[in-house]
């Protein structure tokens, strides 16, 4: 039987999941393998070097940067406060005397005697790593993180905006192919991850904006409501550090298009559950997907991931969906792999598959424009 | 070297992009090396295989199948020398996997020293970060937190003359050190700094980053402000680049340990081989590669090289970026159909999400390259000025050049010079017919006068670009003979009209014939296969220039391709009406002209077939 090849989104009901967490430069790990840890719980710390303010005490004082060292009246290493005197020349008989203060407090360092530079380094930032998923410490990297494991039913997006987020899930809609609209989102659910069907409206983000709601999770939106709610036109698809309020992940893509049943019916199983989301996409080298991970506590049954069975392989009777105009969100079911490529009404020639589509009409589409589901 | 470089008779090449990893294979055959064999593999640098040889080895493999050529060992190692069946001579690659070479660079004068800095950084094949100069209008402490967000494999600092000031070059030394930028990879690794600026500053330079940095000192690449010096430090950075950055990637020191002479970036090799070719035939030549993410190009003129990278600009990763910096009418004006434009940015999105998917309809198809003209037109503009002639050079000025308003920093891309325009990259390889490819580059380019229009078959320049290194005969012969696919010329009169009246008349003789006027607004398409030639005699009207001067008749012999030779008499700088009734008028007689997309019912009849 002919096969083919494509990759797809994560929908699982139960599978095992690691997270590594780590800092970004090296600090503490506050955990130690075997701890139970929550999902808001810090797992390592650290400082990372103040931002630094450059002051030419050259220019300020109106001497040449080689005198500079002898107006110092402070040392390399002390701290100052912002408005401390720290350089003053030695002016004519005593007077005419030029001051150079501070302009932000902090350590001095690195002063210049080539140019007569000085800078001066804020306090410390603190940097910290939650441990994003709640599970059980099953690594620790000294100095770098932990990595953390639980059993959880995991759900991948196509597209996010906003970072980590946690809340009990909800629904918000009774369908697949129902909108997300402003009026089915309800004072209560503030706090709370808000499950849609289909299309999310520009009006129900803001809604759920405006109420606190962590994050939204829905079928489609259209890319005129998400210039609209953010204020500018997203060039290239890395995200995750929008400052925005709430997370918002798309689980089929751009314009008005349904959930997938499968990934519906996992979420409205485990309404009322805690969940960890992120909204961050990067789609180049190193694909991330947005995700919603919701953990199970202990193992609920062997791992299920989407493709588990199937390896990714496309054959005569895999489900999927169409991901490309002009029959963008459409599903069906794999009919025929011809193995010799066709013209396509573009001109172009490309390995196709015929869909047997859930309405009865069969398609013939490029085998790159297909989508693995299961139902 | 595992063979005599006489006695090469198999050759196999990789090239590790982000996404794909292309192997061909180059067989000397009667006497002349041919490019025989292709094969690809998705590329390894990621998890789960963190590997870049298993990327190679599929893709080695794929050829080996296809050759009935055994190429790689029971220990999965490629075999050479060649034997008989089994094995090549000589193994090279290129590089651009894990976002390729990532650089920040610095400069005093934004407009000198730092623009040579840049040019030196993109002639390497790096992308530029960002460039920091003391003129840059951030105040320093912006500059200190900008530095400290980049990641960089590296950082190339310029600045002064030689003997002359040395306090403004230090400051941005003292700037850099104390910021501390974290290198992308690696926490132990020191981050690579190359100075190549003022010899004078050195001491003060190397005072700065002494703890955490690994400095290397080149020699200045503006040493006076009248000569760029751009070599040494271009070195240094191909260097550090096979250092650090590769030794650092995975796998990377394996595949070092196999290929017979450096890795090169594949952008550096690119500009490698269109150099080569443009100095062996005497000729100025811009290439383009428009990729999903990037668009690179490329240019040679009068010897001087250059390249830019329009990082956002590309057609599945950054389509998206493309509608929002060309603005959707821009985009739409190239469209002859009915699109309904809340629909179309839901598409662009779509593409965006799901970058492999390729159009299936001529509707997709049109918008698409409508996308890729506005892509390439913008990556055009941003090559042209940046590619210039020296700033801050001081001008000697005669009393003849009293009325002259040339300055330092004027472009030196001139279309009018232009001999050959290479295109490279999916929208512009795989377009269904070459008609269509033509007339991208003609639309977004704009090329003056005489210019022909070739694209890369398979593109294998970043191959060759590093085999010139090792077998310069092997890699200009396979230029020649497989990788160029000449689609003709086009002749194309500069100025402007009014619709309908004369631009130009021909007459043309040899393998083809033909003769005739072209009203302004219209472009003509004449049949002229590959391998013929024609001697045409073209005379612009009154205000036109084809290269000897307005309304001057110009006499020259045409290579023909793929296409033809294609009369264009839209006039330059090519304008699109803008009201859109008028606008498709043109578009349509145009797309009939050089016979862009078939009949909608031929498609139809194509898809059913």
């Amino acid at each position: 039987m002919a096969k083919a090849y494509t990759p797809g989104l994560k929908v699982s009901r139960h599978t095992t999941h690691r997270v590594r967490r780590v800092l970004p430069i090296p600090g503490e790990v506050r955990v130690t393998e075997g701890d139970t840890v929550q999902a808001e719980q810090v797992v390592a710390e650290t400082f990372m070097d103040g931002d630094v303010t450059p002051m030419n005490l050259a220019n300020i004082l109106s001497i040449p940067p080689g005198d500079v060292m002898d107006c110092l009246l402070i040392k390399e290493g002390e701290h100052v406060s912002e408005g401390d005197v720290i350089a003053r020349t030695k002016g004519m008989f005593g007077m005419f005397k030029n001051e150079a203060k501070a302009r932000a407090d902090g350590t001095i360092e690195n002063v210049s005697s080539a140019t007569g530079q000085l800078m001066i380094r804020s306090q410390q930032i603190p940097v910290q790593v939650k441990s994003y998923m709640s599970g059980t410490v099953v690594e620790r990297l000294e100095g770098e993180g932990v990595v953390i494991e639980n059993h959880i039913a995991q759900v991948q997006g196509i597209f996010g905006i906003g970072g980590e987020a946690y809340g009990r899930l909800r629904m918000a809609c009774d369908s697949i192919d129902q909108q997300l609209t402003e009026d089915r989102i309800t004072d209560d659910m503030a706090g709370c991850v808000i499950i849609g069907g289909a299309r999310v409206t520009a009006a129900a983000i803001r809604r759920a904006q405006s109420i606190g709601c962590s994050a939204v999770v829905s079928g489609g939106i259209d890319d005129q409501d998400l210039k609209n709610f953010l204020g500018y036109d997203l060039g290239v698809a890395i995200t995750g550090s929008e400052k925005i309020g709430l997370t918002v992940i798309i689980t089929e893509g751009f314009g008005d298009i349904a959930m997938a049943d499968r990934t519906f019916n996992l979420l409205k199983s485990h309404e009322g559950n805690e969940c960890s989301v992120n909204g961050a996409t990067q789609i180049r080298a190193g694909v991330m997907r947005p995700e919603i991970l919701v953990p199970l506590g202990e193992k609920a049954g062997p791992d299920d991931s989407a493709f588990s069975g199937s390896d990714g392989l496309l054959e005569i009777g895999t489900p999927v969906r169409l991901i490309r105009d002009p029959h963008f969100g459409l599903i069906g079911t794999v009919s025929d792999l011809p193995a010799e490529p066709a013209i396509l009404g573009s001109g172009s020639k490309a390995r196709v598959l015929s869909v047997q589509l859930e309405g009865g009409d069969s398609v013939i589409v490029p085998r790159a424009n297909v989508e693995l589901i299961e139902e | 070297m595992s063979a005599d470089q006489n006695d090469i008779q198999v050759i196999l090449a990789t090239d590790c992009g982000s996404t794909t990893t292309k192997a061909i294979m180059i067989e000397l055959k009667d006497g002349v090396y041919r490019q025989t064999y292709r094969g690809e593999a998705p590329t390894t640098v990621e998890e789960p295989f963190a590997d870049v040889t298993a990327g190679v080895v599929n893709a080695v493999t794929e050829i080996g199948e296809l050759a009935g050529r055994r190429l790689v060992d029971d220990e999965g190692r490629i075999i050479r020398p060649a034997r008989g069946n089994e094995g090549c001579d000589i193994y090279i690659s290129t590089s651009s996997a894990g976002g390729g070479l990532q650089m920040m660079v610095a400069g005093v004068v934004r407009e000198m020293t730092a623009a040579s800095a840049k040019r030196a950084a993109l002639g390497a094949g790096a992308i530029v970060m960002d460039t920091i100069a003391s003129n840059d209008k951030r105040r320093p402490h912006e500059q200190i937190q900008r530095i400290r967000e980049l990641r960089p494999d590296m950082v190339l600092i310029s600045g002064g003359t030689d003997g002359g000031d040395t306090k403004k070059v230090v400051e941005i030394a003292e700037l850099i050190a104390p910021a501390k930028p974290r290198p992308r990879f690696g926490k132990e690794y020191e981050l690579p700094i190359i100075f190549a600026g003022n010899k004078d500053a050195v001491s003060d330079v190397e005072r700065a980053f002494k703890v955490g940095f690994d400095l290397s000192i080149v020699e200045n690449l503006r040493p006076v402000l009248e000569r760029e010096n751009l070599a040494p430090a271009r070195d240094r950075i191909h260097d550090v680049f096979l250092e650090h950055v590769m030794a650092h990637a995975p796998g990377y020191p394996k595949l070092m340990e196999w290929t017979d002479a450096d890795i090169m970036a594949t952008p550096n090799a690119v500009g490698r081989i269109l150099e080569q070719i443009a100095a062996k035939n005497g000729i100025n030549a811009v290439g383009v590669d428009i990729g999903g993410a990037t668009t690179d190009v490329f240019s040679v003129f009068d010897g001087q090289f250059n390249r830019t990278v329009s990082a956002n600009l590309g057609m599945s990763y950054s389509i998206s970026n493309v509608c929002a910096e060309a603005g959707m009418d821009s985009i739409l004006r190239w469209v002859h159909l009915d699109m309904n434009e809340r629909e179309l940015r839901n598409r662009v999105k779509n593409k965006m999400i799901r970058p492999t998917t390729i159009p299936q309809s001529q509707e997709a198809l049109v918008f698409e390259q409508a996308v890729a003209r506005e892509a390439l037109r913008l990556a055009y503009i941003q090559h042209k000025e940046f590619a210039t002639t020296l700033k801050g050079v001081q001008q000697q000025r005669t009393v003849g050049d009293t009325f002259s308003q040339k300055t330092g920093g004027q472009t030196i891309v001139d279309n009018m010079k232009l001999d050959l325009l290479v295109a490279s990259g999916g929208v512009l390889s795989h377009a269904p017919r070459m008609n269509q490819t033509a007339a991208m580059l003609m639309d977004a380019f704009e090329p003056e006068g005489f210019t022909e229009l070739a694209k890369d078959s398979i593109f294998m320049m970043p191959h060759l670009g590093v085999l010139s290194q090792v077998n310069e005969q092997a890699a200009t012969e396979v230029f020649e003979r497989d990788c160029l696919i000449l689609l003709g010329t086009c002749i194309a009169p500069a100025g402007e009209g009014k619709p309908g009246k004369k631009c130009m008349s021909y007459s043309m003789s040899g393998d083809a014939t033909a003769s005739g006027e072209l009203a302004y607004g219209d472009v003509k398409l004449i049949p002229l296969g590959t391998g013929q030639e024609a001697t045409i005699e073209v005379s612009p009207a009154r205000g036109f220039d084809l290269g000897a001067g307005p309304g001057k008749k110009v006499t020259r012999t045409v290579r023909g391709g793929t296409v033809g030779v294609i009369l264009d008499g839209r006039g330059r700088p090519l304008a699109l009406p803008d009201d859109r009734q008028l606008n498709l008028d043109s578009i349509r007689k145009w797309i009939d002209s050089l016979e862009l997309y078939p009949e909608p019912q031929e498609a139809e009849a194509m898809a059913q077939a």
